[in-house]
């Protein structure tokens, strides 16, 4: 018998340790256009100290670990480059602490964003946590490894890991940290006033190591919701438009979005408005403002709200968004994989011609959309494109497309997201010299058998 | 594999909705809860399949595994974000595990089951003498005219659990005043598991053996014991040549003759677990409720996925019989009690005996017998009379 | 092509102006109105232009029949006014296309025709509708809408192609001459707007409460009165054909339920607001529903009925709000056959 799958065994015990050639499949891919790679092992730990063991166990026999949550980051993150153990972290979903009085929770990384979002509405009302427009079964700890962000980023202050109050984790030597106010006092508020150690494992996709526990900020979560949708025609003037919006604070989520299809909205922009509110008079002001924000564009008549009937808000007004899960159908074929870059909100015109451009000369559909994070000081600029799965030629047309789509994003200034292998080689080629000097000497200080998620944030040779 | 199924094999996402309810409160398919690799999700299953059919991996015990996992309990359905596969994703893997049939591709308990299925027509090799002898002692009459056939299936004929719950159902309809009847050594299996199991073909002898019975029996309506012979009958038969008005017997007491049911006062706090067959599968989740809350002194408490969320005991889609899933802390039985102990309810009521005895097995497994039991809702009934 | 037939002499001699006199939207004394109007009838600028909210009820205000409302809608697209922002309107104007997705369904008479409205298919069933055969969908759907939209020009250019649809694909096949409108939009379309532009009709069109009246005298035996008070959302379409709202009356009385008078039903009755708030004029919205509302509730009415299902959806939630269920006539009709 192979005597590393029987050493993982006696850690997390033989139910949750695979080398059969299923499991093997299906963790060797995941929905985007990037390539398959198989793994050695599929492992399931269920504790901190299950993780220590086997990251241990993997750095003492050099096997490569690729920690993953929901595999649903779509750009290949979690496909093992090199082999090795995929570590699924979704046993490790506890809810560990909620603190209402001081507006945080922790959790274990591998808790999903929809248990998270239930279990609040459940026993804290009150509160909330910024979600993605991911299915509902991604991760925190994915999520906050690749910098996310969700319908609160617009309003409450940014990426998903700047909502971050401390983090577990787990280094290649097997040694768990504590980061944040949990390293010094026991409760998990705030990342400062100490030296931020956090960031070396946030946007680093598992290179750095594997996070156990997070402390998450909550918000306050209104019972009042509506939702506003703003139509115009000319991409020019969304930048104006958008800040115009964003400067009321009054707004929840804003999004920008685009779409061919259905043919009614082809050509038009939309900018979609969530707003929140704890009492009818409340929502009204906001409503109020928001389209006095907007009034000389009504006036002029090129731009103006459309009526949305209820049960059009109905679908609109829930996060996540599962229709964009549907997207994946639109060529009925169970795909779809995006650029998503993140950019100045002013690149927004020039981002979108692009967007234009790339697929009209692919010839392949999209869907293209902004969401405006930390109040304007950027947006995740998303370009879409559905495939089909059981068509090889559209699935090469489409990792091309969405190869160029990094490039462009690169050129007009943005920096593409969570973005695959080569997006990352299109980064790194880039970035100043120092700061990936100093990128690759963290590593190796961290992790000097490169065993972690390799392949990632290194230049390929 | 049918070519309507072929075609969209690939439109599966893999986007993991299916493994939630739609409020999200924790995992709902319950092979995906147990065995937590993503090869036991719908979306794993619908991947694996693509690639079983083309000859990327091969017919492995653990395929059969995975796929004779699943319990038909249709979370998935309810809970898929593709509009154009999500209602077609049981009969996908129900289609597979034909194929795995024909090929005698299956888990040794699936084919046991199978075995004896066909050789003695029940799952515990019994004598088929022996159907009707749950009603001994009770004076109930054998169908001739009777307004309704009272359909009772193999778990009531045949097990401990199923059988009580067959006493109790049978006295209350009589003490009702419903005019009905019992084929007992006559009945045959409704074939229902063994068609979910993937054994189309017995499927069908099953259902023309039934179906000749009842129709020269001049049966025109039927009460049935089990949601899974209510859906066999209702939704299958009528393929098979076999058109019958079915009522599952909660239907009758909550819905239809609610005002004539006979009850008493029970001061108790009750959660009802929906059976996926009647739930999910036939979209009843009203009659059961309306039967119970009828009763003066009952408090209904709602787990956080009831009806169309509701969590599957795990003993669908054959795994009643076969246990693929088996026991465990993370087995959907268990994980379903505790969620009842949560309420604070002191009677789970089930409206299937299936879900009674995996349930009921939970309870001891879990060591909550001091807090709450199990009881259908027939039984409860009858203990408000008491 | 189509031209309005409006007779500017007949304006000429009026002298009441009941246009723009009796307009709820519109404020001006009669010498102000008259000059207005003019303008309008000489095809200058005019302030009723930008002021006139699309509500239709000058048709119906106009004691001579001189279509108002559709000279309005007339001079409004000549000078390029916009009622509703012009991406919106470009939008709808796709949105509500005929997708050329019809196909020979032979319609035997009684025929419903449902307009644009799929999502209420459901709806026709039971006893009303025994017999009925149901004809719908993008390409026999009047666009009358885009009088809203200051676009005659979409329906001149369309509603042809409609009616010849709506012959070829189901009258002719199946043998039927007439139908029934469930839209009183689409009744207004053919007995209103078509004759006033010159656009010959081949069939006949049926209102629907003309319809379910004569349905519920025949089905009289099976109808148990409601017993309850209704408010009446009167729609903007109504005011095409004012000669059909004495079916709200009989069918009531025939179902046993009040129509309570309150300020906004019949001549005065309000836009519920859906237009309004696509032509942005959000303040008006919400005063127009509100005020609507609150008169429905001082009724103690229980129900709200809508003729027009564009109000039922604009309406509905705001309608529960104040603890009234929203009902379409149809259902309420159902409901009382027990349905
Ligand atoms: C329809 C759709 C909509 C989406 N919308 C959004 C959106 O609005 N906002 C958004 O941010 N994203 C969105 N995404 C992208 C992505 O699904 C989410 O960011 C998701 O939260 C990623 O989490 P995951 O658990 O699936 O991560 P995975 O895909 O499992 O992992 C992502 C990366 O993190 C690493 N990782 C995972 N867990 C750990 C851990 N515990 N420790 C260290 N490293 C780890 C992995 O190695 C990988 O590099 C969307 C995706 C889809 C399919
Ligand atoms: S079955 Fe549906 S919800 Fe599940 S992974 Fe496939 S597409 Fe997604
Ligand atoms: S039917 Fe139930 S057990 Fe089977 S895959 Fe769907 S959710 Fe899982």
């Amino acid at each position: 018998m192979d005597t590393i799958y029987k050493k993982i065994a006696d850690i997390v015990g033989s139910n949750y340790v695979s080398n059969a050639a299923e499991e093997l499949y299906i963790y060797s891919r995941d929905q985007g256009v990037q390539p398959a790679r198989l793994p050695d092992y599929v492992v399931m730990p269920n504790s901190t100290e299950e993780v220590q063991k086997i990251v241990a166990l993997a750095n003492k026999e050099k096997i490569p670990i690729v920690p993953m949550g929901g595999a649903l980051v779509l750009s290949g993150l979690t496909i093992p480059q090199r082999g090795g153990i995929v570590l699924d972290m979704k046993r490790m979903n506890r809810i560990l602490e909620v603190n209402e009085k001081s507006h945080y929770a922790v959790v274990e990384a591998g808790t999903s964003q929809g248990m998270l979002q239930a279990y609040l509405k459940k026993h804290h009302p009150k509160l909330k946590h910024s979600v993605p427009d991911a299915p509902p079964v991604a991760t925190i700890g994915g999520n906050i490894a690749i910098h996310g962000s969700g319908h609160l980023s617009q309003s409450e202050g940014g990426f998903h890991t700047e909502m971050v109050t401390g983090l577990e984790v787990v280094l290649a030597s097997g040694e768990a940290v504590k980061l944040g106010s949990c390293s010094t006092v026991p409760k998990w508020f705030s990342r400062a006033p100490i030296p931020d150690l956090a960031g070396l494992f946030m946007g680093w996709n598992g290179t750095t190591g594997v996070i156990t526990k997070i402390g998450l900020k909550l918000f306050p979560s209104p019972k009042l919701k509506d939702v506003m949708m703003f139509m115009t025609e000319d991409v020019d003037s969304i930048t104006d438009i958008l800040f115009r919006i964003i400067d009321t604070e009054m707004a929840e989520d804003i999004a920008f979005f685009v779409s061919p299809k259905p043919a009614y909205f082809e050509g038009y922009q939309l900018i979609m408005i969530s707003v929140v509110a704890n009492s009818e008079k409340e929502m009204k002001l906001r409503l109020e403002l928001i389209r006095e924000s907007v009034r000389e564009y009504i006036d002029s008549k090129e731009a103006g709200f459309l009526p949305l009937p209820p049960y059009m808000k109905v679908k609109l007004v829930g996060a996540p968004q599962k229709n964009l899960s549907e997207f994946a159908d639109v060529m009925k074929g169970g795909g779809f994989e995006y650029v998503g870059a993140i950019m100045p909100v002013e690149s927004i015109p020039e981002a979108y011609r692009a967007g234009l451009e790339i697929t009209s000369k692919h010839d392949i559909t999209y869907s293209m959309g902004a969401r405006i994070v930390g109040r304007g000081s950027c947006v995740m600029f998303y370009y879409a494109y559905p495939f089909n799965r059981a068509d090889s030629k559209n699935i090469e047309t489409v990792a091309k497309a969405l190869e160029e789509t990094n490039e462009k994003a690169l050129e007009i200034g943005g920096i593409p997201w969570k973005t695959e292998i080569s997006g990352q080689q299109l980064i790194l080629e880039r970035m100043e010299p120092g700061t990936y000097k100093m990128m690759t000497e963290i590593r190796k200080l961290l992790d000097p058998n490169g065993i972690m998620n390799p392949g990632n944030w290194e230049v390929q040779s | 594999m049918k070519q309507e199924y072929a075609d969209i094999i690939h439109r599966c996402f893999r986007c993991g909705w299916c493994k939630l309810p739609t409020n999200y409160q924790d995992f709902n398919c319950p092979a995906y809860l147990k065995y937590r690799f993503e090869t036991f999700s719908s979306g794993g299953r619908m991947w694996l399949l693509r690639a079983w059919l083309n000859g990327d991996i091969t017919t492995s015990e653990r395929l059969q595994q995975i796929f004779f996992s699943c319990v038909t309990c249709k979370n998935c359905v309810e809970a898929c974000a593709l509009p154009h596969i999500k209602d077609k994703l049981v009969d996908i893997f129900i289609a597979a595990r034909e194929d795995l049939v024909e090929k005698s591709a299956v888990p040794p308990p699936v084919r046991d089951y199978l075995k004896a299925m066909s050789i003695s027509g029940n799952p515990y090799k019994k004598p088929q003498a022996e159907r009707g002898t749950w009603a001994e002692g009770l004076d109930i009459p054998k169908y001739t005219d009777q307004e309704y056939l009272f359909f009772v299936g193999d778990v009531g004929s045949y097990d401990e659990v199923g059988m009580k719950m067959a006493r109790s159902v049978a006295t209350l309809l009589s003490d009702t005043g419903v005019s009905f009847g019992i084929l007992g050594e006559d009945e045959t299996s409704d074939g229902n598991d063994v068609k979910a199991l993937g054994e189309a073909g017995l499927y069908e002898h099953l259902a023309k053996q039934n179906i000749g019975i009842l129709n020269e029996r001049g049966v025109k309506k039927i009460i049935t014991l089990s949601p899974h012979g209510y859906n066999a009958i209702k939704n299958e038969y009528p393929e098979a040549g076999g058109n019958f008005e079915v009522y599952h017997y909660t239907q009758v007491l909550g819905l239809m003759m609610n005002d004539t049911m006979p009850k008493g006062t029970l001061n108790a706090k009750v959660t009802f677990h929906d059976p996926c067959y009647l739930g999910r599968w036939n979209d009843e989740y009203w009659a059961p409720r309306f039967a119970l809350g009828s009763i003066p002194g009952i408090e209904l408490a709602e787990m956080d996925r009831n009806m169309k969320n509701a969590l599957c005991c795990g003993g669908g889609g054959g795994n009643f019989f076969t246990d693929i899933l088996g026991t465990g802390k993370d087995s959907a039985a268990q994980v379903r009690v505790s969620e009842a102990v949560e309420t604070g309810a002191e009677i789970l009521a089930v409206a299937c005996p299936l879900c009674y005895k995996m349930l009921d097995d939970a309870v001891k497994a879990e060591d909550l017998g001091e807090k709450i039991r199990v009881m259908d809702v027939a039984e409860i009934v009858n203990e408000s009379r008491k | 092509m189509y031209e309005l037939k409006f007779d500017p002499a007949i304006c000429e001699k009026c002298k009441s102006c009941d246009c723009i006199m009796k307009c709820q939207y519109i404020d001006m004394d009669l010498e102000k109105a008259k000059e207005e109007h003019r303008k309008l009838v000489r095809g200058e600028d005019s302030e009723i232009l930008t002021q006139c909210v699309t509500c239709y009820a000058c048709e119906e205000y106009c004691p001579y029949h001189n279509h108002p409302f559709y000279l309005i809608v007339e001079r409004q697209e000549e000078k390029g006014i916009h009622p509703v922002p012009k991406p919106i309107e470009k939008s709808q104007v796709v949105m509500m296309a005929p997708k050329g997705r019809i196909g020979e369904k032979a319609a035997a008479e009684p025929v419903i025709n449902l307009c644009y409205f799929p999502m209420l298919k459901g709806s026709i069933s039971g006893k009303l509708y025994e017999g009925t055969s149901l004809i719908l969908g993008s390409d026999i759907f009047c666009n009358l809408m885009f009088l809203h939209f200051a676009r005659n020009s979409v329906i001149k250019e369309r509603l042809p192609a409609m009616m010849d649809n709506i012959m070829k694909y189901h009258l002719n096949p199946g043998g039927a001459k007439e139908f029934i409108c469930y839209h009183d939009e689409c009744y207004g379309t053919y007995t209103s707007w078509a004759p006033a532009f010159g656009m010959e009709v081949p069939f006949k069109p049926i209102h629907l409460f003309d319809f379910l009246y004569n349905r519920l005298k025949e089905l009289k035996s099976d109808i148990k009165p409601l017993n309850i008070k209704v408010a009446y959302q009167r729609p903007c379409s109504s005011r095409l054909c004012p000669e059909m709202d004495h079916f709200v009356d009989d069918i009531f009385e025939l179902i046993g339920v009040e129509r309570p008078e309150r300020e906004y039903d019949r001549e005065n009755a309000l836009c519920c607001g859906g237009v309004l708030e696509a032509q942005q004029r959000f303040d008006l919205t919400e005063e127009n529903q509100t005020k609507n509302i609150e008169d429905m509730k001082a009724t103690g009415a229980t129900h709200c009925v809508f003729n027009c299902p564009f109000c039922f959806f604009t309406l509905m939630g705001k309608v529960s709000e104040k603890g009234m269920t929203p009902i379409l006539m149809s259902d309420l009709c159902r409901m009382a056959l027990g349905e």
